[in-house]
């Protein structure tokens, strides 16, 4: 049986989420490219950066295709390639835990530098205070269910119920019944999950998406030439603020 | 051969005072915002010295520039591209703010609002960039002047190089100590490292006159560029989150005025002109296997602008003809390739820099005249140019990664054309052997001492406008200005499309609604 509530935060949430990451990306794009940045600290702090950032980031990689493997991939097709459940499982306990533990581990580091180094907590940013928080909890619940219900409670196989919910999700077949009886560390992870999705676009996160692999087949030297009437042409100003501190 | 134009600088270094007008001028210019507090695209700097950042030249702590691999490749210093993309998480070869120095100000307010009473109130020092108190121990030219020089001179990477590598010792004691002053800005490379090591692309290197700009809207903050340019002169903006540098005063330039540096110099030491060279073997000439062959491959880049082959080769890769006028007018061209006085800083690091130096020949003068002889006399200088190992062995180590030949042919050549004029002033019968012992004839000489001690403004830059099309344009730079864009001072960015604004959600106090933030309807948007 689904609930309003399940109608409204399986059926309806998702989309709201979509429409935010991609109708806020693109409005971000057009109207503000000058602030789609990763605003780099390292120039205030780089020891904890140093180890922080790279433990964060690819352990989140690392589990970012981890996400995509156990909802993007149906469960036939990892059988029909001849992995069994257990070896699945056991595969993404141990990957998953590994992975969530260093990216947790790589944002406490970056989370304690950004409030004790005055200099970084200086360089925050007002959508910090959201984007931080939801993040942390975010990764936070979904190692909660990797550990807990995957490992201790003996396993929970979200292949059944929540990755076809998704794919459902992104196939505009919504089936909402899907997630209405999955275990509370999961439906929290998934309510995180798409609000994370729905500040990207407003946070510093957009860096993620201009992630430069084009680097790797460009040459090295760019030219380019001056854009045709671009000498004497008069542009919005921005960026003029004073040394107020 | 593919013949491109590239606006380049000479600075004759004998005539800098030291006196940082460049310096202020420039940052009133262009970082005086807030995020550029630490930032000087020109900075002056006092060798022997650490430079700013400290000890910048020192590329195996810092890894900027590029390195010839065995198989005779050029690589980034700092790695290849899958080194690049693996390190963009932390970088671990970029400088620190304090390796610049810590920005501060002063509570000056106290002075006005301390309450009434026996102490008299100071403005104590605070960090401009967290508001805290601070006590600073480092700052920009710290060590001008040979300030505190037993102290930092000592850390000075090319003297530790002629140290180590040569053996040879400097002294700081006062009297015979030597130094001076070197200006520095981008030098707007042939073969920019900065521009590399970029990976979004949107550092580029402009195609007319070979500036070299940031595309602000394109910059992702990946602060690549800053480890890329062994000369650090890409700064990091902390405030934006994106990287800016010495934009050649673009606007300024298109309208065929000098750089704010160039226009405020106040030994007028400063000239700007037009270089004609072959981008196809640019690669090449940097990847030759001696360092002490970089120098003779770059000159040889650049190609004679009187040439009727390069004149028609110029002439069919679009070059506008007033810019191959003003290259066979270049006092730059002139002075680096017709005179050989001025010679590039650090070619070493293989990224062909455009910005060149006539090396002072003042630290010899002075020596001479201290013990006693006459110091204006060509073979007294001559003399003591090839006696003196400091400081052609240093100037050596920064113009032409260690050759002394170039180095004391141009000082040489400084050293006769003094003596040579001097007779001429005195109204005495000139000594021909002086010119003829350096290569050079009687003519010869008139021409560099024109160029050197009288050139006007005209002769000093030689600056062609920006698209001859365009002059409908150029009119409106009067009152109009290219760098009112985002960010501030000419980063680059694309201009905005009619109508199509923008709105930076970054420095948004989040009060009132900002004039871009939502698109506007049709005929009511252009602000
Ligand atoms: C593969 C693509 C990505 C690249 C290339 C990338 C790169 C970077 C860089 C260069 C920084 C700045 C570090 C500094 O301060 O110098 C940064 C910071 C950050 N990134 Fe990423 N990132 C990527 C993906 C992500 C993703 C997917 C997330 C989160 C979901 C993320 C979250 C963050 C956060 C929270 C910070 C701020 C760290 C801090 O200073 O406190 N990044 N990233
Ligand atoms: S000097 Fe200028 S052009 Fe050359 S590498 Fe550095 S920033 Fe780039
Ligand atoms: S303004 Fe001229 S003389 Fe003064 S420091 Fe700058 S380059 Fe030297």
């Amino acid at each position: 049986m689904t609930t309003s509530l399940d109608l409204l935060l399986w059926g309806a949430a998702p989309y709201a989420a979509i429409a935010l990451l991609v109708g806020g990306g693109v409005w971000r794009y057009r109207y503000d490219r000058f602030g789609w940045t990763s605003r780099s600290s390292q120039l205030h702090e780089s020891t904890l950066l140093r180890i922080g950032s790279p433990l964060f980031h690819f352990g989140l990689l690392l589990v970012i295709g981890g996400h995509v493997l156990g909802l993007l991939v149906p469960k036939n097709l990892t059988e029909l390639l001849g992995v069994t459940e257990d070896n699945y499982h056991l595969v993404s306990l141990g990957m998953g835990s590994i992975a969530g533990l260093a990216a947790l581990t790589g944002l406490a580091i970056l989370l304690w530098r950004r409030l004790r180094v005055p200099a970084v907590r200086n360089a925050s940013l007002r959508s910090d205070r959201i984007a931080y928080p939801v993040l942390a909890l975010a990764m936070l619940a979904g190692l909660t269910t990797t550990v807990l219900d995957n490992g201790l409670r003996g396993g929970y196989d979200y292949r059944e119920t929540i990755s076809p919910w998704f794919r459902g999700i992104l196939l505009l077949h919504p089936q909402p019944e899907l997630m209405a009886h999955v275990p509370l560390d999961y439906k929290l992870h998934v309510v995180l999950g798409m609000t994370l999705f729905a500040l990207w676009p407003f946070s510093r996160l957009v860096h993620a998406f201009s992630a430069p692999v084009h680097y790797l087949l460009r040459p090295y030297v760019v030219y380019r030439r001056r854009e045709p009437g671009r000498v004497g042409n008069r542009a919005t100003r921005r960026g003029w603020e004073p040394v107020d501190r | 051969m593919r013949v491109l134009a590239q606006l380049a600088m000479v600075m004759n270094l004998d005539k800098c005072i030291g006196c940082h007008t460049c310096s202020v001028t420039c940052k009133q210019a262009w970082t005086n915002r807030a995020g550029t507090e630490y930032v000087w695209f020109n900075n002056v700097e006092t060798r022997p010295g650490q430079g700013y950042p400290r000890r910048y030249e020192d590329q195996d702590q810092w890894k900027g520039g590029w390195v010839r691999t065995s198989g005779g490749r050029l690589k980034l210093r700092a790695g290849g591209r899958f080194r690049k993309l693996a390190s963009l998480f932390a970088n671990p070869d970029l400088p620190e703010i304090s390796d610049y120095y810590e920005p501060w100000t002063y509570e000056y307010a106290t002075l006005i609002d301390a309450p009434l009473g026996t102490d008299v109130p100071t403005a104590a020092p605070k960090s401009a960039i967290t508001g805290a108190p601070v006590q600073p121990d480092w700052g920009p030219n710290w060590d001008d002047d040979l300030g505190g020089s037993t102290e930092h001179g000592v850390a000075d990477p090319v003297l530790q190089r002629l140290r180590d590598d040569l053996g040879v010792q400097v002294k700081f004691e006062f009297e015979q100590s030597f130094m001076f002053y070197l200006p520095r800005i981008c030098e707007h490379c042939l073969n920019p490292s900065c521009v590399a090591s970029c990976p979004s692309g949107a550092m580029y290197k402009r195609e007319e006159d070979g500036i070299v700009l940031v595309d602000q809207h394109q910059c992702r903050g990946w602060r690549m560029c800053v480890t890329g340019c062994p000369y650090k002169k890409v700064y990091f903006n902390h405030r934006t989150g994106k990287a800016e540098k010495c934009t050649f005063c673009y606007p300024r330039v298109e309208a065929g005025q000098p750089t704010v540096c160039s226009e405020t110099c106040v030994g007028r030491l400063r000239y700007i002109g037009v270089v004609l060279y072959d981008a196809d073997r640019v690669t090449e000439a940097a990847s030759v296997a001696d360092e002490h062959d970089l120098y003779p491959a770059q000159l040889d880049l650049m190609l004679d602008p009187h040439d009727p082959e390069v004149i028609r080769a110029a002439e069919q890769a679009g070059i506008p003809h007033d810019w191959i006028t003003a290259a066979q007018r270049s006092p730059v061209y002139q002075l680096i390739h017709t005179y050989r006085l001025a010679l590039p800083l650090h070619p070493e690091y293989r990224t062909m820099p455009m910005v060149w130096y006539i090396p002072p020949l003042s630290p010899v003068v002075d020596a001479v005249a201290g013990t006693g002889f006459d110091g204006e006399d060509g073979h007294n200088l001559f003399g003591a140019i090839d006696s003196l190992r400091i400081p052609v062995e240093y100037l050596a180590e920064l113009f032409t990664a260690g050759d002394v030949t170039p180095v004391r042919t141009s000082l040489r050549r400084l050293a006769a054309m003094r003596s040579y004029m001097r007779s001429v002033n005195l109204g005495r019968e000139p000594d021909e052997r002086v010119p003829a012992a350096v290569g050079l004839d009687g003519e010869q000489v008139f021409g560099m001492y024109r160029l050197l001690a009288l050139a006007k403004y005209d002769e000093r830059y030689v600056i062609p406008t920006a698209g001859i099309g365009q002059a409908h344009d150029l009119e409106g730079i009067a009152t109009q200005c290219s760098l009112d864009v985002d960010g501030g001072p000419g980063m680059g960015g694309p201009a905005v499309a009619g109508g199509q604004g923008r709105v930076d959600l970054v420095s948004w106090r989040g009060t009132g609604r900002p004039d871009a933030l939502f698109p506007t309807l049709r005929g009511g948007g252009d602000r």
